[in-house]
């Protein structure tokens, strides 16, 4: 069981918490005014990275709130956490810990 | 008889003797054995038999990597334990063990025919054999596999005792109480740090418990270790798990840790929990596992008798048990030889030590001499004979490729001795990189991936002096990384050892093909010869030829085995072991109870349940429930005599004619409150809501942005910024989160807050055409007159003096309202109207006359009528959408050119020709009667009831091109035969819809 940062409340169990998908896909602000292969890219296709990857997750069990996170997807370690609408931090270096 | 109680010696109690019954005979042991050590006492030998050969064998080990001796020990019928490690089941009187693996005795097992025929069964005979034809697999092989391959037998009944689970949290975990684990938990809790300290054994001391006759710093050990215990038990910052496994390394240092509580005692108390799940959450883990004596691989050294030497020296020292009463060692270790001399100082004859290295030399070789045993260099073993134990074993000198000086020595026990194997287990589970040692021939721990460190034997380290202080050493700095600071104390020990090293693999034989084979995994019954194969076979990755040979692959995942299997790979294929590779480590380091991981969630607390407010009196009225989630919602209220489509018939009658009551407490409801309340609620909704009037209510339609239904529910304005938002019972917890999603990550500039209500109302419909005269009585503050509250109107006031939210609106077609008042009020309220509405004859009704009533009117039920993949066109519901709404969520998909497809599935009526017959939910519909599978289906049912009003069957289904096939007649095909139906619109009741408005 992995220890989550949460950005909100801090390192909490992952009992609390929830992966909720990629993060940085945003809404279009326009979805009509998307092509069919913009809005399918937007609905269907995700990144399947082998290293780090940006992805949201929400701690549903605690604050409820939305935040995104950097792991690793190769040794699950947690690189760094942030609040939805805050920038992808810039990593040192790889495999740097938070 | 071989093995025998020496006069004295042992850690076990003497004056109290232990009795317990083996295969049904009963014997006699001591306070403090294992079963092993008490029928090693006893002269046992044959412990089961093996896997795949069903091969007489004995216990080889004197702990948990113990391959061999499986056993079932049963308390009751219910309490039967299979696969225990006979080295680890703890005596107490009245024990019940049985072996494993034989039929109809250990002694005369019919499958050992398997061990004649094993020229037949070669490595993956399993799957080579059994692969056609496909029947035959669950006829004949699959039932005959089990009943001979089986690793004991699971008791039938359901598991009576108690299981226990704890968190903890501490700055050192030290995993293993040896002499590494030992230092290294007095000195880290000496720098005042919290320090959890576990072993798998009873007792604490690990390999110093084999070693009455070292001292520690001039003490004895049994001294050292009780004055360690001592200070231990005495600091406030120490916890001391005895009979605890560290079975497994999570991420971010957290170590289970199985505590078995009950399993040593003869009549255990019945609030004792039996194990007990430790979830230890370490700031470091302090890893003191020690290490494991490897066997040699040699021709029929599989017999019962052919054991490890330092097991040897386990049951001597500890248990006060002889294993034999003339030996002969095996080696490739200087190890060997303190088991050699202790056992000839304790007058066991030594036959002979066999050592297979040709240049072994030094203090072991002269201290054996002089004691007067043999030592043959440069040694290797032919075979071992004896039917049940050995008796003898072949002896040869091998220089230049060939064997002289072969000879036959006579022995009742046979020791082997190929060194020693780190215990890195744990370290590899938490993905620490190992690097093989050339000099240890070892995988030792190199690079950390987790906050830990390895101590003490389990790294490589040799000689007692060195394990204490390196364990001491690392406890300090663990505790240092902690936080702590603490000086290491020096250890001085003098103890009779001559180092760990050995040599790992297979014994060099003359002539590569001999008759009898050299077993490298017991418990799998995997042989050199297995192995050589799979290579032949051309696999070469060791994680291949693992699953292909299964070495290593059962319940003590290889402890003894792996090594020397590698080894011998490296050797068959000419490259190194670290070339090779090792096979990845997992969890469970030794087998887990399931009852510890289900813990206290089992029985009523497997799953929460949820209840209303009213609950207890539908339980009174002798309601049948059904599980909608965790909810427990009434489904009917039988009257005596009546099943449920009687009832269900009446239910329904009373609501169309008169007036029925009904439980909707559990639909979700969520509170959506701001400025931006409406925007937000337009934004999701497929609805507008931005002009929805306050006092008024909303059908809203929830898509995904994929823009197929996911929920939906009826939406009132309470107030200019305050909505009530209704969702499916089922859909209240993902339809708040989805509208959280979107509200945090989406819209975060919408000044909107949501709060979920459900469990804050009780939910009254009261429904039918005498719901006004029923409710009139009771209500103050509001008019009822369908002038001022007209369908879909809201309002709010009293009811019985409560305050309530009251909506006029109708699931069943009927004059109908919905009476929200605080939870705590939903039974008095519920009993009121009960009772107001007696002179009315008011029926209270459930869940199915709730889902007839809606099928005759057409509404569907998300989740039933919709599966993720039906648009609001499909379901008919294309009038919802709000067309002038830039966007929501889902539209852009909705303009999709595949949605507006004309042959998607859509909502249709289903009517059977024979108006008797009910059609089955979820019946596959096809155009034309008489096809042949398989058959082309264009939809299925996904409703269907009798209508008691109707006075027939209806159906609701998913047809392709349904609104387009109105009128015609299709054919539901069904085992007994086909049903004729015709395809109607989705309203069988009050088409035009009046009497909602009434
Ligand atoms: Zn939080």
């Amino acid at each position: 069981m992995l220890l989550i940062q949460c950005p909100y409340c801090g390192l909490r169990p992952e009992l609390e918490f929830a992966y909720a998908g990629q993060a940085h896909v945003a809404r279009p602000a326009d979805p009509s005014a998307t092509t069919p292969d913009q809005w399918t890219e937007f609905l269907y296709l995700r990144d399947n990275t082998r290293g780090i990857h940006a992805e949201r997750w929400r701690h549903v069990r605690g604050c409820a709130r939305f935040f995104n996170a950097l792991r690793d997807t190769t040794t699950d370690q947690f690189l760094a956490t942030y609040r939805a609408g805050e920038s992808m931090p810039v990593l040192q270096q790889a495999g740097q810990k938070p | 008889m071989s093995g025998r109680r020496i006069q004295q010696g042992g850690r076990v109690d003497r004056s109290r003797a232990i009795r317990f019954t083996f295969d049904g005979k009963g014997y006699s042991g001591f306070a403090g054995d294992t079963l092993a050590s008490a029928l090693l006492a006893n002269g046992v030998q044959v412990f089961g038999r093996s896997f795949k050969y069903h091969r007489p064998r004995g216990v080889i080990a004197a702990g948990s990597e113990e391959p061999n001796a499986l056993v079932t020990v049963m308390r009751d019928e219910a309490r039967c334990t299979p696969n225990l490690r006979a080295t680890q089941v703890e005596l107490y009187d009245g024990l019940v063990a049985r072996s494993q693996n034989r039929w109809p005795s250990l002694d005369f097992d019919v499958q050992a025919v398997n061990d004649l025929l094993s020229p037949l069964l070669p490595s993956a005979f399993y799957y080579k054999t059994f692969m056609w034809p496909r029947a035959a697999w669950h006829k004949l092989y699959e039932p005959v596999i089990r009943r001979a391959a089986g690793l004991g037998e699971s008791p039938t009944l359901p598991d009576p005792d108690r299981y226990s689970q704890r968190f903890a949290h501490c700055d050192v975990l030290v995993v293993g109480a040896g002499p590494a684990g030992l230092a290294a938990a007095l000195t880290a809790s000496a720098s005042g740090a919290r320090v959890m300290l576990c072993d798998e054994q009873p007792e604490f001391g690990g390999s110093l418990l084999d070693e009455p006759a070292a001292t520690i710093d001039g003490a004895t050990t049994a001294d050292w270790i009780r004055d360690s215990m001592a200070t231990l038990r005495s600091r406030a910052n120490v916890t001391l798990l005895t009979r605890t496994t560290a079975f497994g390394y999570f991420p971010h240092n957290l170590i289970g840790l199985n505590e078995r509580i009950t399993e040593h005692l003869p009549a255990p108390a019945a609030d004792m929990p039996r194990e007990r799940l430790w979830q230890v959450r370490a700031a470091r883990v302090l890893i003191a596992a020690g290490s494991i004596e490897r066997p040699l691989v040699f021709p029929g050294n599989d017999r019962p008798g052919v054991m490890l030497a330092s097991a040897a020296r386990t049951y001597l020292h500890r248990y006060g048990v002889a294993v034999g009463q003339n030996v002969v060692l095996v080696t490739g270790s200087d190890a060997a030889y303190a088991a050699a001399l202790d056992l000839h100082a304790a007058g066991v004859r030594v036959a002979l030590i066999a050592d297979v290295r040709a240049d072994a030399t030094g203090a072991p070789l002269d201290l054996a001499r002089q004691a007067g045993i043999e030592v043959v260099t440069g040694a290797t073993v032919l075979g071992t004979r004896g039917r049940l134990g050995v008796r003898e074993v072949t002896i040869g000198v091998l220089a230049r490729g060939t064997v002289n000086d072969t000879r036959r020595v006579k022995c009742d026990a046979l020791l082997l001795s190929g060194g020693y194997t780190p215990s890195v287990h744990l370290f590899s589970q938490s993905r620490g990189k190992l690097e093989f040692n050339e000099a240890r021939q070892a995988f030792l721990p190199s690079v950390s991936a987790e906050p830990e460190s390895s101590a003490g034997s389990c790294r490589g380290i040799d000689g007692y002096t060195q394990v204490l202080n390196d364990g001491a050493r690392v406890g300090a700095a663990s505790a240092l990384a902690a936080g702590y600071s603490v000086a290491a104390p020096e250890y001085r020990v003098q103890a009779l050892e001559f180092g760990m090293h050995g040599l790992p693999g297979v014994l060099p034989q003359a002539s590569p093909l001999q008759p009898a084979r050299a077993f490298v995994d017991f418990q799998n019954d995997v042989t050199s010869k297995d192995l050589a194969l799979a290579m032949r076979e051309g696999f070469e990755s060791v994680e291949h030829i693992k699953r292909y040979t299964t070495t290593g692959m059962a319940t003590d995942q290889g402890k003894t085995s792996n090594m020397n299997a590698l080894a011998f790979v490296a050797g068959e294929l000419g490259r190194t072991i670290p070339k090779v590779g090792l096979t990845t480590f997992r969890m469970p380091y030794t087998p887990v109870t399931f009852g510890i991981f289900a813990g206290y969630d089992r029985g009523d607390l497997f799953d929460p349940v949820r209840t209303t407010s009213m609950h207890d009196w539908a339980v009174q009225q002798g309601a049948v429930f059904e599980d909608v989630g965790q909810w427990k919602r009434a489904r009917y209220f039988p009257r005596s005599g009546e099943d449920m489509h009687a009832a269900v018939d009446r239910e329904c009658k009373a609501v169309r004619t008169g007036v029925g009551m009904f439980d909707a407490s559990t639909l979700g409801t969520i509170e959506v409150v701001g400025p931006d309340a409406a925007t937000f609620l337009s934004r999701l909704y497929v609805n507008g809501f931005s002009t929805l009037a306050v006092g008024r209510s909303r059908y809203g339609i929830l898509l995904r942005d994929d823009g197929f239904i996911y929920d939906d529910g009826v939406i009132a304005r309470i107030a200019g910024e305050r909505f009530h938002v209704t969702t499916t019972t089922g859909g209240a917890a993902r339809v708040f989160g989805m509208m959280e999603d979107y509200l945090q990550t989406e819209w975060p500039d919408l000044r909107c807050w949501l709060t979920s209500t459900t469990e804050q109302w009780a939910v009254i419909a009261v429904q039918g055409p005498r719901a006004r005269d029923v409710l009139a009585p009771l209500v103050s503050d509001v008019d009822l007159s369908a002038a001022a509250l007209p369908h879909l109107g809201v309002t709010q006031g009293r009811i019985c003096g409560v305050p309530m939210r009251l909506f006029r609106m109708s699931f069943t077609g009927e004059l109908g309202y919905e009476v929200n008042v605080p939870a705590d009020y939903g039974l008095a309220v519920w009993e009121a109207i009960h009772a107001a509405g007696q002179p009315h004859g008011i029926t209270p009704y459930g869940t199915e006359t709730m889902h007839v009533l809606r099928a005759e009117k057409g509404y569907i039920i998300v989740g039933q009528e919709t599966d993720g993949t039906v648009t609001p066109d499909d379901a008919g519901l294309g009038w919802a959408i709000a067309k002038s709404k830039p966007d929501f969520v889902g539209k852009r998909s909705l303009a999709r050119e595949t949605m507006h497809a004309p042959d998607r599935k859509q909502l249709v009526g289903l009517l059977t020709v024979d108006p008797k017959v009910v059609l089955e939910e979820g019946a596959q519909i096809v155009a034309t009667p008489g096809q042949h599978a398989p058959m082309k289906m264009i939809g299925h049912v996904t409703s269907s009831y009798h209508s008691a009003v109707l006075g027939r069957s209806i159906a609701l289904a998913l047809l392709r091109g349904g609104r387009a096939r109105i009128g015609e007649t299709l054919y539901v095909p069904m085992p007994g035969g086909e049903i004729a139906v015709q395809v109607t619109a989705t309203v069988f009741y009050d088409v035009e819809g009046a009497r909602l408005h009434g």
